[in-house]
C-alpha cells in the first residue's frame, strides 16, 4: 500500500490551495486526487469574470484563476492523480480509490483534507409536479454543457431560482442567442451577489420575479412551457396569479448540497445546518488527522474565501503531520474548547468550536445570514458581554459573512464557554 | 437635478451608490465605502463598459471549446457586437492562455484573448 503524508480528496480551488499551503509548510509528500480528467474543479467551467479581486487584485475568469494554483502545483511538483474517484476512506485514513489505468488502489495517509465540493439541488428534490421531459438542466450543467462541451441545451429559457449560476448562465444563454423569458425567484429577495444581478440581468433587460415559483411543467417528450405563480408568505401558490410561458428549457439554480458521502462514510459528525463536516479552530473534523475545506465544509459565496480557508486546512493538516511523526499527535487533541454560536439570524459558524490554545493570533470566522438586514450590526458576545458591533449596511443570505476573533482577547476570558454572533437592529 | 441609484459591481459588496446630476454633470456620489465604487459610479452614468467573455471552437485540441474574454473591459453597448463577431470563429490547437483569438474586436480596439490552455 502506498503512503502520503497527506492526501487530499478533489483538485479544485480548495484542494489545489490545501495542497500549496501544505508543501509550503514543509510536507513533502503530499497527493492530490481528482475525479474529473483536469485540475481546477467548478472554475473550469465558470468562464465569466470576477475571481480573485480578493486574492490577485485582479479580476480574473474562473479558468484563469484555477490556472494560477494549477500552474504553482506544477513548479512545486506536487504529485496529483486524475481520473481517479475515491470511494471510501477509513477511519485510519485508508483511502480507496479507482481508476482505469490503476485499477483499485489503496492509499495510507498521515492526514487527509476534505475538498470535494459541492453540487446542485436536482428536480427531484422541488416535487414540481408533470412529466420527466427534456429540456430540465441544472445551471451548473448546462454552463457545463455551453462553456466545455460546446452545446447549446435550448432557445426559449425559464431559469428558476437565482442563485449565482442561475444569473450567469442567464446571461450566458442570451450571449448565445437563447431568449431568457423570465428568473422565478422562490424568495422576496435573491440569493445570489448583487453585482451579477446587475450585470446578468438587469444589463439584457431579463424580468426577476421575486417570490415566485414554477408550479408546472408542460410538456412530454421536450419542455413545452412552465406556469409560474406567485407564493403567499406561507410559501404556497397564491391563486389566481398563474402565468403560463412558453419555453423549451428550463434551467434549475435552486441550492447546493456540500457533497459529503465519503466524510459520513468515515464517520465524520455533519452539522445539519451546512451539511458540512463539524469543525474545530483548526479545520479538523471530529475524526483525527480529517480536515475539511471548501465548499464541501460550507457553500461558499466567493471562490477567494475558498483559498484562504483551504490554505488554512492544508497548513493544519501539515501541523497534525509533523506532531504525527514525533509521536505526539495527543498535542493536537484536547484542550479548552470555546463554543461557537450564531444567534439571532445567523445560521451558523464555521468553525463551531474554537480551542484557544491551539488557534493562531487570529481566527476568521465565517458565517450566513438567514434574512435580508438593513442598517444592522453583527454582535459577538463572549459570554454575555458584547466585545464587538460592527454595523453592516446590507447583510444578504446569498453573502458569507465573516468576523476576526483575537487569540489574546480570547485568553483574557480564561472561564469563557460561549461566542454568540447575533445580528442586532439599531 | 437627476438621481440615479446603481449597485456598485466593483467587488461583491454591492454598495447602493447614489449619484447626482445636473445638466449631465456629476454633483455628487454618495453611498460607495470605497474609491472604486466611486470610479464604477462615475463611469457607469457616463460611459459603462463591460468585460465579455464566451467561448469559441477548437479544431484538434483536447476540448471542443475555449473560454475566451476581452482583453479589457468594452463600452456596453458593443456587447452583442463583440459577441456577434465571435460567431463562427474557430482556432487550431494548441491554444494557449493569454493567446489572442480575435484582434480589436467589433472595432473597440480591444482584442480578444484565451482564458485558458487548450492542448
Amino acid at each position: 500500500m502506498k503512503a502520503y503524508d497527506i492526501v487530499i480528496v478533489g483538485g479544485g480551488p480548495a484542494g489545489l490551495a490545501a495542497a500549496i499551503s501544505a508543501r509550503e509548510s514543509g510536507i513533502e509528500s503530499v497527493l492530490i486526487l481528482e475525479r474529473d480528467k483536469e485540475l481546477g474543479g467548478i472554475l473550469n467551467q465558470c468562464i465569466h469574470n470576477g475571481f480573485g479581486l480578493h486574492t490577485f487584485k485582479e479580476e480574473l475568469t474562473g479558468p484563469e484563476y484555477a490556472g494560477r494554483f494549477i500552474q504553482k502545483v506544477l513548479d512545486m511538483e506536487i504529485e496529483y492523480k486524475l481520473n481517479t474517484m475515491v470511494a471510501d476512506i477509513s477511519k485510519d485514513r485508508v483511502i480507496t480509490a479507482i481508476s482505469r489505468e490503476e485499477g483499485l488502489t489503496r492509499i495510507k495517509a498521515g492526514a487527509i483534507v476534505l475538498a470535494m465540493g459541492c453540487r446542485e439541488r436536482p428536480r427531484g428534490a422541488l416535487n414540481i409536479p408533470g412529466y420527466r421531459p427534456a429540456g430540465i438542466f441544472s445551471a451548473g450543467t448546462a454552463q457545463r454543457l455551453v462553456n466545455m462541451e460546446g452545446y447549446m441545451p435550448g432557445r426559449e429559457v425559464v431559469i428558476l431560482g437565482s442563485g449565482d449560476i442561475g444569473l450567469i448562465m442567464a446571461r450566458r444563454m442570451t450571449l448565445e442567442g437563447a431568449k431568457v423569458k423570465v428568473v422565478a425567484e422562490l424568495m422576496p429577495y435573491s440569493g445570489g451577489l448583487k453585482r451579477n444581478i446587475v450585470q446578468c440581468l438587469d444589463d439584457f433587460g431579463i424580468p426577476l420575479k421575486l417570490s415566485h415559483t414554477v408550479i408546472d411543467i408542460d410538456g412530454k417528450d421536450r419542455v413545452k412551457g412552465v406556469t409560474i405563480a406567485q407564493v403567499g408568505s406561507d410559501g404556497k401558490p397564491v391563486a389566481g396569479t398563474e402565468e403560463y410561458i412558453s419555453c423549451d428549457t428550463l434551467l434549475l439554480s435552486v441550492g447546493l448540497i456540500p457533497e459529503n458521502e465519503l466524510s459520513r462514510g468515515i464517520g465524520v459528525q455533519i452539522s445539519p445546518v451546512t451539511n458540512g463536516p463539524v469543525v474545530n479552530e483548526s479545520l479538523e473534523t471530529s475524526i483525527d488527522g480529517v480536515f475539511a475545506c471548501g465548499n464541501v465544509l460550507h457553500v461558499h459565496d466567493l471562490v477567494d474565501y475558498v483559498s484562504e480557508e483551504a490554505h488554512m486546512a492544508g497548513k493544519c493538516a501539515a501541523a497534525y503531520v509533523q506532531a504525527q511523526k514525533l509521536g505526539n499527535t495527543e498535542e493536537f487533541q484536547g484542550g479548552r474548547a470555546v463554543s461557537l454560536k450564531g444567534e439571532n439570524g445567523v445560521r451558523y459558524t464555521v468553525p463551531v468550536f474554537v480551542r484557544p490554545e491551539h488557534m493562531e493570533d487570529t481566527l476568521t470566522v465565517r458565517f450566513r445570514v438567514g434574512n435580508v438586514y438593513k442598517n444592522a450590526s453583527v454582535c459577538t458576545y463572549f459570554g454575555d458581554t458584547c466585545i464587538s458591533r460592527r454595523k453592516k449596511r446590507v447583510l444578504a443570505p446569498g453573502e458569507m459573512e465573516n468576523i476576526v476573533l483575537k487569540k489574546a482577547e480570547i485568553e483574557k476570558y480564561p472561564d469563557l464557554e460561549t461566542i454568540t454572533i447575533r445580528i442586532e437592529q439599531e | 437635478m437627476e438621481k440615479r441609484e446603481l449597485t456598485c459591481i466593483g467587488c461583491p459588496l454591492g454598495c447602493a451608490v447614489t449619484v447626482v446630476l445636473e445638466n449631465g454633470e456629476i454633483k455628487s456620489v454618495t453611498g460607495n465605502t470605497c474609491k472604486r465604487g466611486d470610479d464604477y459610479a462615475r463611469k457607469e452614468v457616463t460611459h459603462p463598459t463591460r468585460i465579455v467573455t464566451s467561448t469559441v471552437t477548437v479544431e484538434g485540441g483536447s476540448a471542443p471549446v475555449v473560454s475566451v474574454k476581452t482583453k479589457e473591459d468594452i463600452p456596453k453597448d458593443k456587447i452583442f457586437d463583440c459577441v456577434r463577431a465571435l460567431r463562427g470563429v474557430s482556432v487550431k490547437a494548441p491554444v494557449h492562455m493569454g493567446d489572442v483569438i480575435l484582434e480589436n474586436a467589433a472595432g473597440t480596439g480591444v482584442d480578444i484573448i484565451a482564458t485558458k490552455t487548450v492542448l
